[in-house]
Parts: structure tokens; C-alpha cells; sequence
């Protein structure tokens, strides 16, 4: 079994390409577990055709207690038999969602919610890493394979920096290791390159570049995966390709984060930042 | 230098070879050898500062003192400890604050009030949990006159909103609903925690009281805490003095005298350590003076009413010489009868708020010598009262690890140590008259005429139980005059 965790900005596609890209790996045989780490329980929306309904958490919330669940009540089945499990948590502004999803893999792990004959386990986490909480599934030997979605912007790079600084603190101290960028693309200038050479400095690969394209929208307004919706589109067969990237890559490296310095640096070898005393 | 303080010195060094380097650089800022008149500049402790980790400190936390020691106090109030069950079930009225009132209706003292936090208020907030606590005490209790929420660690880090609560519920029922953000991680000890107790009373309480009428000899009663009776034995000194004590903090207080202190003529303060802050708040804001006293012995006591009736007229003068002459016979009569018992007795002590300094004339008055003192969560200030009232080379210990405490012990051989409930059972393992200082050993009162006897007869039963040779006898055997057995 292996488990992955996906990490990125906010808003950048993670549960968009962690779904696609597990309803992949399905079609190729492989047996998937989708972990849904985010208060707001929509990292299976397309995979379950709804929303879930039972996530660990609202459910222990609404008994009493997490020990109050069984298995079966949070474990839903959706397309080609993918698992999906929300961690669950409170509105925005109140509470401790950190918590909550330490809460919810311990539960699922220890009620055997993995299952013996899964390949893979995906955790879909919540926008950067902001605390203990939702660095849990890389910690204590969880997810040893890391992939960071990103795109040219600048803030979704800063981010995925500042992401494999989480990976290389637990890289030490456990097994966690960066698997790869996956560049989501927002079709700004020179991404291609941008990401590549940012995956370099990172000591890692770009695992593969995601062309927009509005077909995705059409299957989500559908809430389906574009390998549901339309199979035979290109876009389904750059999923298949990343599924089948991920299922393939023995590419597993501690990452070298860098300085903001450098990373503005970067940009600016890109043409992307003016150097300011050029403009002056 | 005098011997005596280098004696001390070398006493205190021998003691901190045992530490690593790191430690023992760090541990010797806070031992010393005392000096009374403040010149040898390397006689002061450093105070207030985060404990060594590892050295097994006994300091408390934030929670500890707004919620065990200032707000707790306060009788018809309820007080709710805000999280997990833990901090309010282990803190539950350990301090003995006694109260008048029935408990249950108008009182609410030994009650122990928790919203009890599961992992769902974590994860979800306590917020609505809180409320929900709030609407039931006030069914329950319905003549409950204010409930304070005391924080305990998770509210802070989860970042609840527990002010709002307060406020909206404040609006509902028109009593005082103050929320106290004492998370145990603030500060370096307990000594926050009384901090933000005073800034609460403060801010949510005081000049908000009832006091009809004022009259030239009104006096506020700050610092005590009635721990076995001591701010009734107190209270009844400075009403025999002519004076009218409209307030009471906070041992048997009511909310509305937390709201009418600064109406007072001069606020009295007893324990300096918990409660400086809001005395020196209200004497800039009110312009209420304040003065420090001390309750513990017949020779403090009189100094005491000497010093308070000082800021009154005649009448109160007179009256303080007419109590002291009326009193000293009886006093007299305790020190001849537990005198010659206690006369040459060395004590050690290990405790906090007053008592490092506050309880060495009462020893005095029995013939006792302090030798040894020590603050769990004392400031610079406590310490610059401390060593006037302390012999030149006795040794002044500043969060003071049981280690220490053990060789002081060992090496001073006193004959009895005042100090903590963690402390008291090592101590009685060592053969070592022992007595728990911070609740009087459940006993007291020990403050004011009716309760030096009770002290008296205390320190007595203390150093002279035969009890102690019982458990020598059956322990380790001692070489003669080592204390330890060692």
C-alpha cells in the first residue's frame, strides 16, 4: 500500500487532480482510498457524484465521542469502487480543524479503514500547511510520498516552497519524501519552464504539466471526474498519464527549499518580476 | 564579606557541583546567602524567570492563580473551569477557603464546575458548549450573583472566543460574567494568573458594587484568602479596632464587595504578591491609598495595628493600644506555654505569596529562627522585603528544586520545613518534621490573635510529635545528629 499525500495553495486544484488522477489509477486496475483532510468535506465530491454526508468528524460530533463510529458509517463507495473518507471539522473561524483531522486518521487507522487490498491512499489536504494537525499525514510514517500541486503564479510557488520545508522536517526525523510538482496550468508566461526549473532547485520533478482546459468545469459542474464525464477527451488521457507518472515514480527525494531571495531571483530570470533598479 | 555569608556561600557552591555546567550557572542566580543590609551585590536572587527544565520545579500555572487562588475565592460567584475536566477537578477547593452561605443556593465555594471539554469542542469550538453551561447554572443557581470562565490551556489555543459569550450571556442575565484568559502556558508561573485575575476584577467588577453609605473609617480587607479562617480572625481585629470593613478579597467575598473596595478609606493588603496590582490600580484611578501589613505573631500584630491606625484618627489610635493591652496577656501566656518547647528550633521554608517573609515573626515570637527561605513564584519586590527580616547568612532560594531543598536540609538540619503538598511526603520519607504551609496542614486560622495560638500549638505538635522517631526507628538508621540518616 502506498500512501501520498497532496499539498498545495489554496485553491490550486488539489482535490480537482487528486480525484482525476485517482479515478486513473482505478481505471488501470489499481485498488484507491481517497482521505479527505479539509473542514470543508469536498475532496470526494466527484468521485461520490455529492457532497459527503458523514464526515468522521460531524458524525463523532453529533454521538458524542469518535469511539461512538463505526467504520462503515464514514466510508462511502463511489466510482470504480474508490473509498472516500472525510475528515470533517467546524465552520471557518471557530474550533481547532488541525484537530480534527488527527482525530479522523487515527480513527480510520485504527479501524482498519485502509483495508489489506488497497494500493494506494490518497490524503488531500487542506490549502498550505498550517499546523500540527494538518501536517499528520506525513507525520509518524503515514504518507512517505509527497506530491505539491502548483502553477506559474507566484503565490502557488512560494507556497510549494514553503510546503517542502514541512516535507523536510519530517523528511529527517521520518520517511517522508517529495515525490514531485504537478503544475497545474493557469496558462501564465513561460510555466512550463518555470515549474521545471523550480522542481530542480527543489531537488525533485516536474511529474507532469496539466494543461487547462474547460472540460474539467463541465465534469465538475457534473460532479463527475473528466474520466467519467468524457472519457475519450485529451484532457482524461492527461490524467491517465500523471496516474500512471505516480504509479511509475521511484523518483522519491528529500527537497532543498529555498530562500525567498532565490525564489524572487527565479521569477525574476523569467522575466516575470522587473528587476526593480532596471525599471528605476 | 561576614563569615557567616561566606559560609553560606560556599555551602550553596558545594551544592550546585552537582549540576551540569549549563545548569549550575543558571541555578546559582537564584540561591543565595542573605545579606539584611543590601550591600553585598552578589547576595539578591534573580526571580520571575522560566524554570530550568528538568530540576522538578513546584511552581504552578496561570490557571492555578487566577482560578485556585484570586477568583475561586469569590463565594457567590460560580466558577466554571473552561476545558478538559483536569485543571479544575485537581485544583478543587484545595486551598480551604473557608465561606459562610449555604452551598448550592447562594454560595458556590466548594462546587467544582467544568464545561468538561471533549475532542468535538476542540475540534468544533467550546463556544456554543459554554453558553449552553452558562443558561444551565443560571436555572440551577439561579440566585448566583456572577460566573466567572476561567481558561484553561485548549480554550487559548484553539483560539475560542469566550469574551463574546460572556458579553451576550452578561446581557441576558445582568450579572457580571467575566471571562479570564489564564491559560496555564502564560507566563513563568502562577504569578500571571494573578495578574489577569486583577486586570479582570478591573475590568468587569470593580466601582460596578453596592455601598449605600461611607463612612470615614472604612477599610478594605486585600489579600486574604480565609484559608481555615484567617480572614474572619482578620476581620474581627480591625472591627475591634473601630474600623468597618466593607470589603473582603477574596476569601469570603461577595461579587458585589470585588465592585466596592475602592470606596474604601485605605486598602489593607496582606498577601503584597496577588494582589499589589489592583491596589495600586485603584489608587491611581480612585486615589484609595493602600498599606501592607502582616497578621501572623503577636509582634508583627502589634506593629500591624500601631501602622493601620496610624492613618486614622485618635479613636482608632486609642482603640489599637486598648486591644494590644488587652490582648498582649493572652499572647504572652501562648509564647510561655510553647516557648520553651520551640526555643533554638531552626525552620526552613519553601512556599509562596507572603509566607517566605510574612510567617517569620510569628516564629520569632516562639523563639524559632528562620534559617532558610524561598519563593516558588516571588518578584524582585518580595525579595526586597525579605531579606531585611532575615538573619545574615541564611540562605534566600528562589524556585527551589527539591535537590536543593533536600541538601539544604541535610546540611542545615533544621528542625522542622514548611512548605508544599509535593514537598510534604518526601520530607516525611526523610524522618523530617514536616508541615504543608500553604493550607495550614488543614488547620488554622493562623492570622490575628485567635490564630497565633492555633500556630502555636501547631509548630509545637509539629517539631515535637514523637512520631518522627517512630519512622526513624523503623527507617534508615541514623548516625547521631545527621538528620538524614546519611
Amino acid at each position: 500500500m502506498r500512501q501520498i499525500a497532496v499539498y498545495g495553495k489554496g485553491g490550486i486544484g488539489k482535490s480537482t487532480t487528486t480525484q482525476n488522477t485517482v479515478a486513473g489509477l482505478s481505471e488501470a486496475g489499481y485498488k484507491c482510498m481517497i482521505v479527505g483532510c479539509d473542514p470543508k468535506a469536498d475532496a470526494t465530491r466527484l468521485i461520490l457524484h455529492a457532497k459527503a454526508q458523514t464526515t468522521v468528524m460531524d458524525l463523532a460530533r453529533e454521538r458524542g465521542t469518535v469511539e461512538d463510529l463505526t467504520i462503515d458509517e464514514v466510508l462511502l463507495t463511489g466510482f470504480r469502487g474508490i473509498r472516500c473518507a472525510e475528515s470533517g471539522g467546524p465552520e471557518p473561524g471557530v474550533g481547532c480543524a488541525g484537530r480534527g483531522v488527527i482525530t479522523a486518521i487515527n480513527f480510520l487507522e485504527e479501524n482498519g479503514g485502509y483495508g489489506a487490498d488497497t494500493d494506494f491512499v490518497f490524503y488531500d489536504v487542506l490549502g498550505d500547511v498550517v499546523c500540527g494537525g494538518f501536517a499528520m499525514p506525513m507525520r509518524e510514517g503515514k504518507a512517505k510520498e509527497i506530491y505539491i500541486v502548483t502553477s506559474g503564479e507566484m503565490m502557488a510557488m512560494y507556497a510549494a516552497n514553503n510546503i517542502s520545508r514541512g516535507i523536510l522536517k519530517y523528511a529527517q526525523s521520518g520517511g517522508v519524501r517529495l515525490g514531485g510538482l504537478i503544475c497545474n496550468s493557469r496558462k501564465t508566461d513561460k510555466e512550463y519552464e518555470l515549474i521545471s526549473e523550480l522542481a530542480k532547485r527543489l531537488n525533485t520533478q516536474m511529474i507532469h504539466f496539466v494543461p487547462r482546459d474547460n472540460e474539467v468545469q463541465r465534469a465538475e459542474l457534473r460532479r463527475m471526474t473528466v474520466i467519467e464525464y468524457s472519457p475519450e477527451h485529451p484532457q482524461a488521457d492527461e490524467y491517465r498519464a500523471l496516474a500512471k507518472k505516480i504509479a511509475e515514480n521511484r523518483d522519491l527525494v528529500i527537497p532543498t527549499p529555498i530562500s525567498m531571495d532565490e525564489l524572487e531571483s527565479l521569477l525574476m530570470d523569467f522575466g516575470i518580476l522587473e528587476n526593480e533598479e532596471a525599471v528605476a | 564579606m561576614s563569615t557567616a555569608i561566606k559560609d553560606t556561600q560556599k555551602m550553596i557552591e558545594e551544592i550546585l557541583d552537582a549540576y551540569p555546567e549549563k545548569a549550575k550557572k543558571e541555578r546559582a542566580k537564584h540561591l543565595a546567602a542573605n545579606d539584611p543590609t543590601g550591600q553585598c551585590s552578589t547576595c539578591q536572587v534573580k526571580s520571575n524567570v522560566k524554570s530550568r527544565p528538568g530540576v522538578m520545579t513546584v511552581r504552578g500555572c496561570a490557571f492555578a492563580g487566577a482560578k485556585g487562588v484570586v477568583w475561586g475565592p469569590v463565594k457567590d460567584q460560580i466558577t466554571i473551569s473552561h476545558g478538559p475536566i483536569g485543571c479544575g477537578q485537581y485544583s478543587w477547593w484545595a486551598r480551604r477557603n473557608y465561606y459562610n452561605g449555604q452551598t448550592g443556593i447562594d454560595t458556590f465555594g466548594t462546587m467544582h464546575i467544568t464545561t468538561d471539554f471533549q475532542e468535538k469542542d476542540i475540534v468544533y469550538g467550546g463556544d456554543k458548549g459554554l453558553d449552553g453551561a452558562l443558561h444551565e447554572l443560571k436555572e440551577l443557581f439561579p440566585l448566583a450573583k456572577g460566573i466567572g470562565i476561567l481558561s484553561e490551556c485548549p480554550v487559548g489555543l484553539i483560539g475560542d472566543d469566550i469574551e463574546s459569550v460572556a458579553r451576550k450571556v452578561q446581557k441576558e442575565f445582568k450579572i457580571p460574567i467575566v471571562p479570564v484568559r489564564c491559560e496555564g502556558f502564560r507566563g513563568v508561573s502562577q504569578s500571571l494568573g494573578h495578574h489577569i485575575a486583577n486586570d479582570t476584577i478591573r475590568d468587569h467588577v470593580l466601582g460596578k458594587g453596592r455601598l449605600d453609605k461611607t463612612t470615614p473609617y472604612d477599610v478594605a480587607l486585600i489579600g486574604d484568602y480565609n484559608i481555615g479562617g484567617d480572614a474572619w480572625a482578620s476581620r474581627k481585629m480591625l472591627e475591634e479596632m473601630g474600623l468597618r470593613v466593607i470589603a473582603q478579597w477574596t476569601g469570603d467575598a461577595s461579587v458585589n464587595e470585588m465592585g466596592i473596595a475602592h470606596k474604601s478609606k485605605l486598602n489593607l493588603i496582606h498577601c503584597y504578591r496577588s494582589m499589589n496590582y489592583i491596589c495600586r490600580h485603584m489608587e491611581e484611578e480612585y486615589g484609595t491609598p493602600w498599606a501592607e501589613f502582616n497578621f501572623f505573631g503577636p509582634t508583627k500584630i502589634y506593629q500591624s495595628l500601631r501602622k493601620i491606625a496610624s492613618y486614622f484618627d485618635d479613636t482608632i489610635k486609642e482603640n489599637a493600644e486598648k486591644m494590644i493591652g488587652k490582648y498582649k496577656p493572652v499572647m504572652d501566656k501562648v509564647i510561655e506555654q510553647f516557648k520553651p518547647k520551640l526555643e533554638g528550633k531552626k525552620v526552613m521554608l519553601y512556599v509562596g505569596g507572603l509566607r517566605p517573609r510574612h510567617t517569620i515573626g510569628a516564629y520569632e515570637d516562639l523563639g524559632m529562627e528562620v534559617i532558610a527561605s524561598g519563593y516558588e513564584f516571588g518578584h524582585s519586590d518580595d525579595y526586597k522585603r525579605t531579606y531585611p527580616v532575615m538573619k545574615e547568612g541564611a540562605v534566600i532560594m528562589d524556585d527551589a528544586t527539591l535537590y536543593e531543598m533536600e541538601e539544604f536540609t541535610r546540611r542545615l538540619k533544621p528542625d522542622m520545613v514548611g512548605s508544599g503538598i509535593k514537598e510534604k511526603y518526601s520530607y516525611h520519607k526523610l524522618g523530617v518534621p514536616f508541615r504543608q504551609m500553604h493550607s495550614w496542614d488543614y488547620s488554622g486560622p493562623y492570622h490575628g490573635f485567635d490564630g497565633f495560638p492555633v500556630f502555636a500549638r501547631d509548630m509545637d505538635m509539629t517539631v515535637n510529635s514523637p512520631t518522627w522517631n517512630l519512622i526513624r526507628k523503623h527507617g534508615v538508621p541514623r548516625k547521631s545528629g545527621d538528620l538524614l540518616g546519611r
